[in-house]
């Protein structure tokens, strides 16, 4: 299928990217060629086939409901931030 | 491998690294040079070994790390600008098993930008240049480390394999790679690409090495709940002995150390700095069953490299091993599953990269919206935005069905069919991939073309197998060629082992 200008601007919005002409322009021939790509799998019969969503042999790991000593301090993760003040992040308005 | 002792001091080898990573700067291998860190490790070590106390078994070894595993040590960038300041808090559980084994970081190596490619070339930062031949790729994405290792700069790499980046780099610089099985090493700490293929594995120059460090990094980690109990160290499955046929196991004279033909690699140098560890041997196991699969067998594979392949099913044979053909049908829908399957988990993994709470942040945005937006369209490279857009594309309303979930479903054939070929041989030896090192440049405007580098080996991703780069000598050009020695879950002790079967003089 034939990516357009208006699928772009959807899948851009759901990745949260701002872009630009020249990329809307560049991305709408890749994804067109991608897509071409892997709609290969149509030629694939799948009729009654379940679906596989991982290869790990085992299933619901649970650890002890405790909490573990934590590898970095709330310092340490909030020091990595551009912004921030009273132990809290600070982001432009929201609204 | 050479490892610090009372004759060779840590300091002496991590110097010699380091001085070789600087001589090497123009194929831009490193995005860190740990230099002070290196050497204050170093001394440390040689402390310990002039009082006398007990070292590790990678004392003052030095190695490249990619630059996608955290530690403080060091910005993890991934490569990718929207990391570019970012420096860890917290280390992966892979750097400190080797670390306290004695390992010693020189440097953080180059890749694709968060692991999105196969030739490095869609780096931040520039493209690494192939070892043996500097107007061609290093191949990718872990593609910074496998030049590290080839030129001999340190002993060995970390890398990590989604979809072939590790086997590829190894192939395209002539040395070993392996992709372990699904879950056999901790992934705490470590860039997320796609979580239910992505695997944490390593190059070196000779099996015993690989065998060393797997023998390190394997095992169950509480940090990751989708790592394996240690099988590697542990298994009786993987016990060379257990095999049900007696004939398969060469008891007799195999007590002659390997030889690697390798330049500037002296394996006379490596029996005498090793001070622990048994004496190595060449393979033990006998009387295999190997498959080759036919599907491969075609034009869109390099002449050379399929008659790389045959030469060495040829030495299996006069070797007493026994060579059949398989049919793997569905392997031909590999890539398009793989590039259905994975590009949706990136999307999700990569949702995190906001701007808010790590990493870069773009200026000037008027509210959260627009600093999400401009962050994330600055941050990422054109690869990792055609990613995230592909899976949101096959993950959203009205294409799940004819794309997600058919990659699914897809992915089941998959499995069955190693499952199955698995019941008929012990290993599988295949192509890496289809061509040899690519000029620089040759499929960087090409998605899709640089996604077929990948045919044949994103399958062992889907189906969780492990699989093994050995070097299969060089084609006319004087450029490597590898090939992967793939096997079932679990069997990734007897791969290494079995891969000495390929080496051309044991003796």
């Amino acid at each position: 299928m034939k990516i357009k200008r208006e699928d772009i601007l959807h899948l851009s919005e759901l990745s949260n990217f701002t872009l630009s002409e020249s990329e809307i322009e560049s991305l709408s021939g890749n994804l067109s060629d991608i897509i071409k790509y892997i709609s290969q799998l149509d030629e694939l019969d799948v009729e009654g086939i379940p679906p596989t969503y991982q290869v790990f042999e085992m299933e619901n790991v649970w650890r002890d409901d405790e909490i573990l000593e934590q590898d970095a301090s709330r310092d340490e993760l909030l020091a990595l931030t551009k912004e921030s003040r009273d132990n809290q992040i600070k982001v432009p308005k929201v609204l | 491998m050479k490892i610090a002792n009372s004759k060779v001091t840590a300091e002496r080898l991590v110097r010699d690294a380091l001085e070789k990573a600087e001589h090497f700067s123009d194929y831009h291998i490193f995005n860190y040079l740990n230099k002070d860190g290196a050497i204050a490790r170093a001394r440390e070590i040689d402390a310990k070994i002039k009082r006398g106390e007990k070292v590790g078994r990678l004392a003052g070894v030095p190695y490249a790390l990619k630059d996608n595993f955290l530690s403080p040590e060091g910005g993890t960038t991934a490569s990718a600008h929207i990391l570019e300041e970012f420096t860890s808090p917290i280390t992966a559980t892979s750097i400190a098993k080797l670390e306290a084994e004695g390992a010693i970081m020189i440097g953080r190596t180059n890749l694709d930008a968060f692991a999105h490619g196969s030739s490095t070339e869609n780096s931040y930062f520039g493209p690494t240049l192939n070892a043996f031949d500097k107007t061609r790729v290093a191949g990718g994405s872990s593609g910074g480390s496998a030049v590290a290792v080839a030129l001999d700069i340190v002993e060995f790499a970390t890398g990590t394999d989604t979809g072939g980046s590790i086997r590829q780099p190894a192939s395209f610089n002539g040395i070993y790679g392996l992709k372990p099985t699904y879950g056999c090493i901790s992934r705490y700490g470590v860039v997320a690409m796609a979580s239910s293929t992505d695997c944490i594995g390593f190059f070196t120059k000779t099996p015993d090495d690989m065998d060393l460090l797997m023998s390190i990094a394997s095992g169950q980690d509480p940090k990751d709940l989708t790592t394996l109990p240690d099988y590697y160290n542990n298994d009786d499955s993987n016990n060379l002995d257990t095999k049900s046929d007696d004939s398969r196991l060469d008891n007799a004279s195999n007590s002659l150390s390997e030889t690697v033909s390798r330049e500037g690699y002296d394996p006379s140098e490596v029996s005498e700095a090793r001070d622990d560890g048994p004496e190595r041997t060449r393979s033990k196991i006998k009387n295999c069953r190997i498959g080759l699969v036919k599907d491969f067998d075609n034009e869109s594979v390099d002449s050379e490299i399929r008659e790389a392949l045959k030469a060495k099913a040829e030495l299996l044979k006069s070797k007493g091993h026994e060579i059949i053909e398989l049919d793997m049908p569905s392997l031909k829908y590999a890539l398009a599953a793989y590039y259905i399957i994975v590009p949706a988990e990136v999307a999700s993994n990569l949702s995190r990269y906001d701007g808010v709470r790590y990493g870069f942040r773009s200026k000037n945005s008027k509210d959260l919206d627009a600093l999400y937006g401009n962050t994330r369209s600055e941050g990422f490279m054109a690869e990792n935005k055609r990613r995230i857009m592909t899976g949101n594309f096959v993950l959203s309303s009205g294409f799940y069905d004819a794309y997600f979930l058919k990659a699914a479903k897809a992915r089941t054939l998959i499995v069955k069919e190693y499952e199955k070929a698995f019941s008929k041989c012990d290993f599988i030896l295949s192509p890496v991939s289809p061509n040899p090192a690519f000029k620089l440049g040759e499929k960087v405007s090409d998605p899709v073309a640089m996604y077929l580098e990948d045919m044949m080996s994103v399958s062992l991703n889907l189906a969780g197998v492990p699989g093994l780069t050995i070097p299969a000598g060089k084609n006319k050009a004087g450029l490597p060629l590898g090939l992967q020695l793939v096997g079932p879950r679990r069997s990734d002790k007897k791969l290494i082992e079995f891969s000495k079967e390929l080496q051309e003089n044991d003796q």
